[in-house]
């Protein structure tokens, strides 16, 4: 399987405070699963930022797709982002757009015509449980309702790579197993799956899949050789 | 794409920002904008036409003074003058002022003096010049030819003593048309701040449909659409504003009986001109929305 995503010595440096993120290097193959965990803190979501494109390294080499996006051209990126699906950890959903809207949104985004949405968002809505709450606006949806309509909308574009952040921070056992079963079937067909998380039981559940483990912003293991399950907890650079 | 598919697609579009307008007050702003603007133009529009009346009208007209003291001396001067007026080829048409009438528009200031003959009230010649001739020289040529009949006729070319009026109302037109230009410019600033307040105001979406993979374009497409309606809202109210005034001067002009005042006038000409204004204020509102809003998103990764 080739690498979709390559990272190489990347350091992330905010401002003119130490290096948040220290040559950190490792490969994702297409097709694979794989989760990142580490304390609060540790960089994961900074690692997801410079993956789901939200941030430029402040050194390093990035490769997604086979190309170097680290010093690709602004306009090129909207092409790359469409391929990744993300799920925030705060959500980020569209505050005046309802469920329905929100899923819809990368759907739209990439000029899909609207006789070719509905089915789709409706298929999702269902799937993740709220069939009956499309037309709800985020304000009126508990926490779950809101990270199920973020999971929606990452994955309803079929995204080639899927990254989220702390996707089942708040959800039910219940529907946290349900969610690492749709990873896990967008996983067959095709997709990439990253998930950051804290939940080493949910990483349990996934067979097959990798683990990445960040300390104080450097890869825990620093050869970039990623296992599961994790070797030791102690894994030191 | 059907008719109906775009129609949804479109409000789909719209709702991607909140419904409502984007920026506040930015409308009632325009629409004052768009009221000076409009009255500034057509107070250019209407001195441009009054400018062009006298100039017209004026220019090619003169009126020949023969000062003679002796009522019969002066009688036998003005014949000779209108003869030979009449026989030249660039003018056409000469006047003589009924003595009369003359006598009439001075007895308020004379009272009955004025017809009592003692007075040497001079006799007037009105002159038109052939319209395409010019005027400057024809003017001079008549000069030449009365000065040889008498040097007690006078040629005074209309244009003389009207040429400052018709500098400042061409300078008020001017002014107008400045005004104008301000009025633009200063049109184009609100926008623009309105368009940078929209995109601060909705960086947390803007920022979330960058990271789905919206283009810049398509983002500032949203906001270009909405400042348009806004502007297009103030562009309407204003300029309905300030037509109504417009036609009301116009009514009141018109009704002071001053041919001079009266042609303060707008042409059909000048009504398109004043018409393209708030159309003109909708695309400055888009175009300025648009790349303020593109100039932000660069700024962004």
């Amino acid at each position: 399987m080739s690498a979709i995503v390559q990272f190489e010595n990347v350091g992330l440096r905010y401002g003119l405070d130490s290096e948040t993120l220290c040559d950190v290097s490792f490969s994702l193959h297409g097709g694979g699963f794989y989760f990142l965990t580490g304390a609060s803190g540790a960089g994961k979501t900074s690692l997801l930022k410079l993956l789901y494109l939200a941030q430029r390294p402040s050194r390093g080499v990035i490769r997604l797709f086979g190309e170097d996006v680290v010093t690709l051209p602004r306009g090129r990126l909207p092409g790359f982002r469409r391929r990744i699906g993300v799920v925030f950890q705060d959500f980020r959903l569209v505050p005046h757009l309802t469920a329905y809207d929100n899923i819809a949104l990368p759907l739209r985004l990439a000029g899909m015509a609207e006789g070719e949405i509905d089915a789709p968002v409706v298929e999702m809505l269902q799937w993740v449980g709220l069939g009956d709450r499309g037309d709800a606006r985020p304000a009126t949806l508990s926490g779950g309702e809101q990270q199920r309509v973020a999971i929606a909308r990452a994955v309803i574009g079929r995204p080639e790579i899927l990254v989220a952040d702390e996707p089942t921070g708040n959800v039910d056992a219940d529907m946290a197993r349900r969610l690492m079963t749709l990873f896990e079937a967008l996983n067959r067909l095709g997709t990439t799956i990253v998930v950051a998380t804290h939940d080493l039981p949910l990483i349990a559940q996934v067979q097959g899949a990798q683990m990445m483990r960040l300390d104080k912003g450097r890869l825990a293991d620093p050869t970039g050789a990623l296992r599961y399950p994790p070797r030791a907890p102690g894994v030191t650079p | 794409m059907s008719r109906r598919d775009r129609r949804t697609a479109a409000a789909a579009r719209g709702r991607l920002l909140p419904e409502g307008r984007l920026a506040g007050p930015m409308p009632w702003i325009i629409a004052v904008m768009m009221f000076l603007t409009v009255l500034a133009a057509a107070a250019g529009l209407g001195l441009g036409t009054v400018v062009r009346s006298i100039g017209a009208d004026l220019a090619g007209r003169a009126t020949v003074q023969v000062v003679e003291a002796d009522a019969q001396t002066r009688a036998a001067l003005t014949k000779r003058a209108v003869a030979t007026l009449r026989r030249m080829p660039t003018v056409l048409d000469v006047a003589p002022v009924d003595p009369e009438t003359l006598t009439d528009q001075l007895r308020p200031w004379l009272g009955e003096d004025a017809a009592s003959g003692d007075l040497p009230i001079p006799a007037l010649i009105d002159v038109t010049l052939t319209p395409g001739a010019p005027v400057d020289a024809t003017m001079a040529r008549l000069r030449t030819v009365l000065d040889a009949l008498s040097p007690d006729i006078r040629l005074e070319p209309h244009a003389t003593f009207l040429a400052p009026l018709a500098r400042l109302l061409s300078v008020l037109g001017w002014l107008a048309g400045g005004l104008v230009l301000l009025m633009t410019l200063a049109t184009a600033a609100v926008v623009v701040l309105a368009a940078r307040g929209a995109h601060d105001g909705h960086r947390g979406t803007i920022e979330v449909l960058h990271l789905m993979g919206a283009t810049d374009v398509q983002i500032a497409r949203l906001f270009q659409r909405r400042i348009a309606l806004d502007a297009l809202l103030g562009c309407a109210l204003g300029f309905a504003l300030a037509v109504m005034i417009v036609l009301t001067l116009g009514a009141r002009l018109e009704a002071t009986g001053s041919e001079l005042i009266a042609a303060i006038a707008l042409r059909w000409q000048d009504w398109a001109l004043l018409s393209a204004l708030p159309l003109s204020g909708v695309v400055l509102a888009a175009i300025a929305a648009r790349r303020t809003v593109l100039g932000a998103l660069e700024r962004a990764l």
